[in-house]
């Protein structure tokens, strides 16, 4: 396997030094391009007092690709679908190589605080989230307290 | 003097890049005045342009913009891509919109503040070093480069960022600064600064062309597999054009020529025959049971005259209609016909739905049958050569057996204009000017299976002076039928005789 370009290694040793509140970020032992990552829901979301596990890996062009995020944390918000696939721009079309492994995190940590139904990955989920939006925080809170807080 | 013979001279230079030779001059004087002579008789003008004529073409654009906008080259390049190329909608909008907004939805800076930039740029670079937000290296600014909006990055990351735009997003005239959030367009001078690698380049230049050519109404690409010419109009008409690498089509619809029916019809039955895929499918499938024995044939070739291979049978039948061959060879010949009324009897006895299936059908079957013997076009085109060459070991010289030749491209003509001509009649309502459309269709058609049966017979010393006269009588009477046949239908266009079912 190719050499750990310096900007993964600086990026890391960055990461550790200063860590984003909220968010942990640990490179697996045997792979340094994946991380383990624990996002805590934002305060005063229906995420709030979950721990939500994600996975990020660094693909092989990456800065220049965008890394790949999941949750793997069951989550119930319509930008997030039962694979834990996460609909955000800057993991897509408006990735730029300047962004970082923090500032997706932190991106993230926003859609929780700012779930939006108009542009939805899980559809039954953004549906209710439109026409009752009281009943799928309901839901939303349920199932962080179901599969965010146990572990 | 002088001056008279330098602008010819640089004409040559600047319009033919390949060579410079004196020789080369008057040879396309010569092939471009055969050429509007022979767009003249067919009153529709167009050229045939190369990939780098287009180019040369997106340049001029841009040229003659810059000689009323003052701007920077690779700005008004961008500006003339928002635009889709369209030259009086930039003058328009540069001189009577807000030019602030137009540069912000452009995605490029004012020119006119980039002085400011510049200088910032300036200070900066003399502070010695930078950190690329890319590597995370630490470089002498004068490895570090950006665009007017002043995001700097390092020349290493920056032709890294714009070889994954261009090769893996496919992205050319639109790819943005790589910073986060910021829109500001990436222009051409810039991208070939920063890419050196061939490849990269040549997609490069092969996108902003495409991207030219498709929001140019006036262009098109020829659609040939690997053909990367492209037709120029003065006006967009659904007319035939013949690139250099021969393929002709119609301009209009890029399918190929299709006279006479109108592209709209024609897109309409391409859809129907994809969307009753099932029932395509078996039509198209290729084979056929004899009428009499029930053995399965294949027909890899030749014309419409069947004489079955199985001893015990032998018969001899039409491979359209399935019918007797008897009728057809004489000159009673009602294969191409459907009849209405018996259609009518039949909507009575069955349902609705069945008949029009039927009719589908009847007007399909003929048209894949002209278009599957269009498709062994280069058989029989290579067959004719064996008997043009047989031909002349019979003391007839060179010249004596192109006939054969000349006769397989009016067959291969006739059978496309027939193909199409079913397209046609599908939709076609009946009147009498639609009667005499099928008499003139019948006509041609049981012609050309004639001429097609002439092709196909062993050429012997005794047969051949008979075979000659009779090839070149029917060829010329296809032609002429085929002439008398489009004329006919062209006229009906003008005058609205012709009344769809749709």
């Amino acid at each position: 396997m190719a050499a750990l370009p310096r900007r993964i290694i600086k990026e890391t040793q960055r990461l550790m030094a200063e860590p984003v509140p909220g968010i942990s970020a640990v490179p697996d032992e045997s792979n340094a391009r994946y991380f383990h990552v624990i996002v805590t829901g934002p305060e005063d979301s229906p995420f709030e007092g979950g721990l939500f596990k994600l996975e990020l890996f660094l693909p092989e062009d990456y800065p220049m690709s965008a890394p790949k995020v999941r949750f793997i944390t069951k989550i119930y918000h319509p930008n997030i679908d039962k694979l834990g696939r996460i609909c955000l721009d800057i993991l897509k079309d408006k990735w730029s190589p300047a962004l970082q492994i923090r500032t997706v995190l932190l991106s993230i940590q926003a859609l929780l605080s700012a779930p939006n139904p108009d542009d939805p990955l899980a559809n039954d989920v953004a549906e209710l989230w439109k026409i009752n939006e009281i009943e799928a925080i309901r839901n939303a809170k349920e199932w962080t307290r179901k599969y965010a807080m146990d572990n | 003097m002088n001056s008279d013979e330098e602008i010819p001279s640089d004409e040559v230079d600047s319009g033919n890049v390949s060579s410079s030779d004196d020789v080369e001059f008057p040879m396309e004087v010569e092939s471009n005045t055969s050429r509007e002579k022979q767009n003249e008789i067919e009153d529709y003008p167009y050229e045939v342009l190369s990939t780098e004529q287009i180019v040369q073409h997106m340049v001029d654009s841009i040229k003659e913009v810059n000689s009323v906008i003052q701007l920077p080259h690779t700005t008004i390049r961008i500006l003339l891509n928002h635009f889709k190329w369209d030259k009086e909608k930039l003058m328009e909008r540069y001189y009577d919109g807000d030019q602030e907004q137009l540069y912000t939805e452009a995605r490029v800076v004012n020119p006119y503040r980039k002085s400011i930039n510049a200088q910032k740029k300036q200070s900066r670079r003399s502070t010695g070093t930078e950190e690329c937000e890319i590597c995370y290296m630490i470089l002498p600014s004068s490895m570090m480069t950006g665009l007017e909006c002043s995001h700097r990055f390092c020349t290493h990351c920056w032709t890294e960022y714009l070889t994954t735009k261009i090769m893996e997003e496919g992205l050319g005239q639109t790819i943005s600064c790589a910073a986060h959030g910021c829109d500001i367009l990436v222009d051409d001078a810039t991208v070939m600064n920063l890419v050196k690698d061939s490849k990269v380049r040549l997609k490069y230049q092969q996108i902003i062309t495409n991207s030219f050519v498709q929001c140019n109404r006036l262009l098109r690409w020829c659609p040939s597999p690997d053909c990367n010419n492209v037709i120029k109009v003065h006006n967009v008409e659904p007319r035939p054009v013949t690139c250099k690498c021969l393929h002709t089509f119609c301009f209009l619809c890029g399918e190929n020529w299709h006279d006479p029916v109108k592209c709209h019809l024609l897109k309409k039955w391409i859809k129907k025959c994809d969307d009753d895929s099932e029932t395509s499918n078996w039509i198209s499938a290729n084979t056929k049971e004899c009428p009499r024995c029930k053995v399965t044939i294949e027909k890899d070739g030749g014309c419409n005259h069947m004489v079955c291979k199985n001893q015990n049978c032998k018969a001899d039948f039409c491979w359209v209609c399935l019918g007797s061959w008897e009728p057809h060879g004489s000159s009673w010949y009602n294969c191409n016909r459907y009849d209405e009324e018996e259609a009518r009897a039949a909507r009575d006895a069955q349902e609705r739905s069945r008949s029009a299936l039927q009719r589908y059908l009847f007007y399909c079957n003929r048209y894949m049958n002209h278009m599957q013997s269009l498709k062994f076009e280069h058989k029989l085109y290579a067959s004719v050569k064996g008997k043009m060459e047989e031909m002349q070991h019979h003391n007839m010289s060179w010249i004596e057996v192109q006939f054969l030749k000349r006769a397989v491209d009016i067959l291969c003509q006739c059978r496309q204009t027939l193909m199409y001509t079913y397209v046609f009649a599908f939709y076609l309502k009946k009147n009498n000017q639609s009667v005499i459309f099928e008499d003139n269709q019948s006509d041609l058609e049981s012609a050309t299976e004639t001429l097609s049966e002439y092709l196909e017979r062993d050429i012997t010393s005794e047969n051949l002076a008979d075979i000659k006269q009779k090839v070149q009588d029917k060829y010329r009477y296809c032609d002429s039928r085929r002439k008398v046949l489009l004329e006919h239908v062209h006229e009906g266009y003008e005058k609205d005789w012709w009344v769809y079912t749709e």
